[in-house]
């Protein structure tokens, strides 16, 4: 029956496919390293808060000046997926 | 896509409205603009109230619109651009204002839709900072050395400023206005994407067969819990939006060190 179905694709079936399935790699590895990226910066600035307690305020901000950054790779990673897929 | 026989929405569907009036004119008035003119009026509301009592106590309406002001002065202004930038504040706050109704309407019943999840609105904001940051560079440093300060960073070997100043170029004048505007749009329209999904998903495990309905117990409780969470991020992205303005007023009012 599988194979039946798989036999069934049609050309414009399979570009559709081709586009789902990279549009999902396109977040999924777009992912990968802002999401390495913000768990490190988010440590180290907990660490940072944690040495320093009357400095936190000032560590706060930058840490979330620097999430924006780190984030911006993977909302152009969703947006790729969002264009691929219903664009 | 059918998985289980459940049709999802297209994105057509979840963020495209039909006008109220004014349909194939210039002046189309959709959903969207709807909201933006909420956000806009709702905003002047609330600080026509707070100031024309002036109570010396404050109270209510007074009491928040006092803590916004303080909140831009000092964690934002004080943090970014130090006392010399409090001349932005009327700007900076009605930007966070704006930008926070906007992505509010997205978890507020009947509207549920993030304005800010249409490209437009994001983009109109950055080109606004974009042009402010520019001219503030301009008038505070004079033409000549903004650019010069902007596009030739201190501390490079000369031979390098053949591959750095078209980076900071780049970077700089057509970059950050980009990733401002995609930064609040794409975490809006995520968020409104995740909403959409799960209340598909609950409603259509509901109207299904009998075995299905104990499934709803998960995907209803998700749903409440990422309506939570976006309460969270529709803060979190006004204030980063606000925050990254400054951070640009304030790099072109004083030359990097």
């Amino acid at each position: 029956m599988a194979l039946h179905l798989l036999a069934e694709i049609s050309g414009a079936d399979q570009i559709s496919f081709g586009e789902a399935i990279s549009a999902g790699f396109a977040y999924g590895l777009g992912a990968i390293g802002p999401g390495i990226g913000i768990g490190y910066l988010v440590g180290q600035a907990v660490q940072a808060m944690a040495r320093q307690p009357e400095a936190a305020g000032m560590v706060r901000t930058t840490m979330f000046l620097g999430i924006a950054f780190t984030e911006a790779l993977a909302l152009i990673g969703f947006v790729v997926f969002v264009l691929l897929k219903f664009a | 896509m059918h998985l289980l026989a459940l049709n999802f929405p297209g994105i057509d569907h979840i963020v495209r409205f039909e006008p109220i009036f004014g349909k194939g004119s210039i002046f189309e008035f959709n959903k969207v603009a709807l909201i933006c003119v909420l956000a806009t009026v709702s905003t002047l509301i609330i600080f026509w109230t707070a100031s024309s009592r002036g109570a010396l106590v404050p109270r209510g309406i007074q009491n928040i619109a006092e803590s916004a002001v303080e909140f831009i002065q000092d964690g934002i202004i004080m943090q970014t651009m130090g006392s010399e930038g409090m001349s932005f504040l009327p700007y900076l706050l009605a930007l966070f204002f704006f930008v926070l109704f906007c992505n509010l309407t997205e978890i507020i019943p009947f509207f549920q839709m993030p304005a800010s999840a249409r490209m437009a609105v994001p983009m109109t904001l950055a080109i606004l900072t974009w042009i402010i940051f520019n001219a503030v560079g301009v008038i505070k440093q004079g033409g000549l050395t903004y650019l010069k300060n902007s596009l030739f960073p201190p501390g490079v070997p000369p031979a390098l400023y053949i591959l750095v100043v078209p980076i900071e170029f780049i970077s700089t004048f057509l970059v950050r206005p980009f990733s401002l505007a995609v930064r609040l749009f794409a975490n809006m329209l995520a968020g409104h994407i995740l909403l959409v999904t799960f209340a598909v998903l609950s409603s259509a495990l509901l109207e299904g067969v009998i075995y299905f309905k104990p499934i709803v117990l998960l995907t209803g409780l998700a749903l409440v819990a990422f309506t939570g969470f976006e309460l969270l991020v529709a803060f979190l992205q006004a204030y980063i939006f606000t925050i990254l303005t400054a951070v640009y007023i304030g790099g072109s009012m004083h030359p990097e060190h």
